[in-house]
Order: C-alpha cells, then structure tokens, then sequence
C-alpha cells in the first residue's frame, strides 16, 4: 500500500476462510495466488462449497490449473472484468444467507465486485479482500463523470473528455473509482509531465 | 417587514452585491486574530435583529436570484441533486422543517396551511402556490427534498445515522466549496471528510461526529467554516472547476476589492422526526474585500488571519496562487491596533 493514504482509500486484508455454508472467490491476475494461499489454511472440504470467478487478465495457465486443482464446486473464467460482471450479480442475486464473499487482485476487480455487491445489499465490511498485483487505478473525471480504467499515470487524461486529471486518493465505492480533478485548471498552459506511478 | 428581493447574477457579468444593511448582518466567521480547526460547534438559537442568526432558517435579499442560480445549474448538471431510494422521508421531514420554519419567520412571504394531509404552500416571492398531499409523490412536481431545496437558499445534505456513522446518502449541492456530491453520496462521515487536511489527526472529526450522533428533534446546532471565492460565484463545484479555475489568476492589487470575496457558510445540524435522519443546510454568504474594509475591525483581523493561515488550510481551500496580493491590499486597512474579541463589528 502506498505510504500515504487518505480514509475514503479501501483498506485491503489477507484473505483467510471464513465459516459459512457456501464461499464466492473473484480473483484476476495475481490475486489467484491469494487464494491458493488461503487454501493452505482452509478446513477439508472447503472448496467443494465454493465458486471461484476468475479472470487471468494475461494468459497465466499455472493459476488456472492450480485454481482448478483445488476442486471448487464452480469455476468460471472470464476474459475480462466487466465480462465477469453480469454473472457475479445473477450470482448475488440468488445468493443464500450465509455466502461468504472473498475479493482477490486488482484494485480495479476488488472495487468493481464490491459495488456490484453493494448494490445487491451486501455490508462492505462483510467482504474480505486482499490486494494483489497492479496498482492501476479506475478513475471518474468529475468534469464529464467518464470512468477511465487501468490508470497508471500521474496526471492522467481522461479517456472521454481529454481533460488532463490529477488523480486523487479520494475514493468512492459507489463508483469503484478514485477522483480525477483537471490538474492544469488555474493555467491550462501549465502542462505537468506523466509519471508512471500506479504500478 | 418585507425582504428588498434583489435580482443580480453570480455568473457571467457577476452583478452580486451586498447592501449596507447587510454587510453589517454578515457572519464574520474570526472570533480572534488567528484561525484554526476546531471543533466549534454551539446551540442554534435565535440571535439579535440584524444579524443572520434572527431567524433559523436565514431568507435574505439574494434570495430570488439565488434560487434561479440553481435552476440555472441544476438544468446544466441533474446530478448535483441526488437522493438513494431509502430517503424518501427524511425528504418529507426536511419539507415539512423549512415550510414551517419560513413561514413561522417570513409570514409576508410565506404561507403554510395544513388540513390533514392536505398541505397548501405559498411562496410569495418565486410566484408559487401549491396544494398537494403530505406523504403522496404523485402530488409534488419534483421529490420532497428537490421540491424545498429548489425554494431554499444554501446546499442541503441529508445523513443517515446508522452503525453510530453518518451517511451522506441525500443532497442538494449547487453552491458547494469545491466537493462533489455525485462522488460522496453514500460515503460515511470518516469519508467524505478524509481530503481535510490536519483536523483528522486533532481529533476533530471523531469528536464531532460524537456530537452530531447525538443531537435531539428541537435542539439545532450550528458552525461556521469560510474559504475565499473570486467573482461572487455560487457554483464553485469540483465539476466546473475547469470553467472557473482560471479566475484563481486574475486576481490583480486593482482588482482585488471588487473580485475577491470572502466565502462563509452558515452550517447548522437538525434531528428530522420520522426519519430520524439529520440534515445539515449549508447556507453559503459571500462579501466582496471592498464591502469587508468598511468594517474597520473585520478588516483589520482578516488581513491576520490570511497572512497567518497555516500553509496546508491555504492549500486545501485554493487560496495559494492569489493570497499575496490579498494580503498586501488588506495590509492598507490594518493599522497594528487591537481588535475586540468576538465576531461583531466594533
Ligand atoms: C454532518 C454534517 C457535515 C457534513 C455533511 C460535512 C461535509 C463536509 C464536506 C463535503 C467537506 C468537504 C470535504 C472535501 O474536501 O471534499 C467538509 C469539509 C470540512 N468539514 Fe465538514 N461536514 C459536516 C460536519 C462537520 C463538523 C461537525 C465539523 C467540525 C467540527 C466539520 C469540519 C469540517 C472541516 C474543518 C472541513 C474543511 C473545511 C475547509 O477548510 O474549508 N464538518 N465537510
């Protein structure tokens, strides 16, 4: 986590199993590996009550395999988070008291599952989540409110409007995006040089 | 006695002016030479005639043009007032709170009558005569909080209080200080305040949400906060911010007592009755530097205050890039003499 941080920033935990009658794990990328973690520390039969979404994000066959390895009643890949979406809300949707949800991966999968879970009603601090992997950041440019994803600069440009933002710590989990603020308002002819530091 | 409606603009030609009487009503937000955060909460009671403490829900001459300023803004931008499904009616609490209350104050102005659920409202100065049922949507032409916040001066929040928090899960917010609605909504009290900057770590706002958590139906309270505003805009929202930012640079030592305004807002805190929701108005009041200096103590302290604002207030409320030429132009109307405490003009 970055040394500085702000109290609307999520703070992220490590993932451990969790007593309930069934377990939802969204995982992309490296944060498979946060839940081939937890299974070391998971009770026998853990995983026969669990459904595992995952997306790969690149094609890192070693997690696939060792995800599926561990036998969840349901696996499902997907090429791409917002692919992934519509399934996790029929999912939440028919969800039976007592699902235990496990968030794993980008801040980018984290937030976008948590707000699909929010608005399924489920209490965000009922959720675990642990961060693994890239630090990219979904920003909303609150000049035209279009949702730039996997930023890793600071400014960024927003993907809509061309605005260039600073990118705040400020947080929404409505949104699942960080703040972007046109950075060169007071003096457009003040262009700051990109730096590559969300990675 | 009836209110002088004046009609002038707070965008594009910028006609807003304060009359003499009400440069002496302006809430001085400076009780001593110096400011800081604090926890600086007080009952909201009834004050002296000629001060913006007379009633509790404050009318004033901007009062007309206030209300097409936002009409003018919420047509541009419909996100700036949002309210989530469960807020329904703390919306009618907060109807029935400023019905009431203005047209217990301003009976020239305003009329209430109930019979039962049947409610008729006028409101003299925006031309508007309704009678609609208390509880029934279908009978209002916008939700009840829309309906009385776009008849009501200042940006209204309404809070949830759950899980000993508060959420900011309502709001009408087209006069704000730099802070998003559209981005809060939802947020709880530790959120939305996390870009302040200092007061976290004083323990301020753990304090204060203990207050806030705790007050009762009939028991108001009250703060003021302030930041400065160049042109007497309203709408200084984050989402226009690259529109009016470039204002921050016009500022000259010519220009200074006409452009550069001090910006207060009236902040008050009112337990809702059914919803148990609490609202929070915030009435914004702007002065220009010319209008402040013809208070020769209100002049003097503020000069003070600004050249010894710590740097991070000066940064998080923008002041930055034109806070030099302010303070030297104030320097001309602080002769180095004592000042009074408290807030009035000596
Ligand atoms: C429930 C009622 C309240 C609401 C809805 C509210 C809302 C806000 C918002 C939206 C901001 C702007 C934050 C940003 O930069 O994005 C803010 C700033 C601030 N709030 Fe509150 N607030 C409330 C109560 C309080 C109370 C009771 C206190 C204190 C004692 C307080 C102290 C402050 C301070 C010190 C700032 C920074 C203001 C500045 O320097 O201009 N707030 N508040």
């Amino acid at each position: 986590m970055p040394a500085k941080t702000i109290l609307s920033r999520p703070v992220y935990g490590t993932l451990s199993p969790q007593t309930g009658k069934s377990h939802l794990f969204v995982a992309d990328a490296e944060g498979a590996s946060a839940i081939l973690d937890l299974a070391k520390k998971a009770p026998d039969g853990f995983f026969a009550r669990a459904h595992i979404m995952f997306i790969p994000d690149t094609s890192r066959s070693q997690f696939q395999a060792a995800l599926k390895a561990l036998k969840p009643a349901q696996f499902y890949e997907g090429p791409s988070i917002a692919a992934a979406l519509p399934r996790l809300r029929q999912t939440l949707a028919n969800a039976h008291m007592g699902l235990r949800i496990y968030l794993a991966g980008t801040e980018g999968l984290i937030g976008q599952a948590m707000q699909v879970a929010l608005e399924a009603g489920i209490d965000h601090s009922s959720i675990q989540t642990e961060h693994r992997g890239s630090w990219a950041r979904r920003v909303q440019c609150v000049h035209c409110k279009g949702i730039t994803e996997n930023v890793t600069t600071q400014p960024a440009t927003c993907a809509h409007c061309g605005l260039l933002l600073l990118v705040r710590d400020h947080y929404s989990r409505r949104l699942a995006a960080f703040q972007g603020v046109c950075i060169n308002a007071e003096d457009p002819s003040e262009i700051p040089q990109k730096e590559e530091i969300f990675r | 006695m009836g209110i002088n409606f004046r009609q002038e603009t707070f965008r594009d030609d910028y006609t807003f002016r304060n009359s003499p009487e009400f440069v002496r009503r302006f809430p001085f937000p400076f009780h001593e030479d110096a400011y800081m955060y604090a926890v600086n909460i007080e009952p909201h009671v009834q004050g002296p005639k000629g001060t913006v403490f007379e009633n509790l829900i404050d009318v004033d001459e901007h009062y007309v043009s206030e209300m097409r300023d936002r009409a003018i803004v919420l047509a541009e931008d419909p996100l700036r007032c949002q309210s989530l499904p469960h807020m329904t009616l703390a919306g009618w609490d907060l109807l029935e709170l400023l019905m009431t209350e203005k047209a217990n104050s301003y009976p020239d102005h305003f009329s209430l009558t109930r019979e039962g659920d049947r409610w008729r409202w006028i409101n003299r100065p925006l031309g508007i005569d309704d009678t609609f049922t208390f509880g029934d949507l279908s009978t209002l032409p916008y939700g009840p909080m829309e309906y009385i916040t776009r008849q009501s001066q200042g940006d209204f929040c309404i809070l949830d209080q759950r899980d000993g928090n508060l959420w900011m899960d309502a709001g009408m917010v087209t006069t704000q200080a730099d802070w998003s609605l559209d981005f809060d909504i939802g947020m709880n009290f530790f959120e939305w305040h996390a870009p302040v900057p200092l007061a976290h770590e004083k323990g301020i706002f753990t304090r204060a949400l203990k207050f806030l958590t705790n007050i009762q139906q009939g028991k108001p309270a009250r703060r003021l906060n302030w930041t400065m505003t160049i042109n007497p805009r309203l709408d200084t929202s984050p989402e226009n911010y690259h529109k009016w930012g470039t204002d921050r640079a016009t500022v000259t030592p010519e220009n200074v007592g006409d452009k550069v305004h001090l910006r207060v807002e009236l902040q008050s805190f009112w337990r809702l009755p059914r919803s148990n929701a609490l609202v929070f108005p915030i009435r914004c009041y702007l002065i220009k530097m010319d209008e402040l200096v013809t208070v020769s103590k209100w002049a003097r302290r503020f000069h003070r205050v600004l050249r010894d604002l710590p740097i991070e207030l000066a940064e998080y409320k923008g002041l930055t890039r034109y806070r030099p030429t302010v303070i030297e132009w104030l320097s001309k109307y602080d002769d180095g003499a004592p000042t009074s405490p408290g807030f009035a003009p000596d």
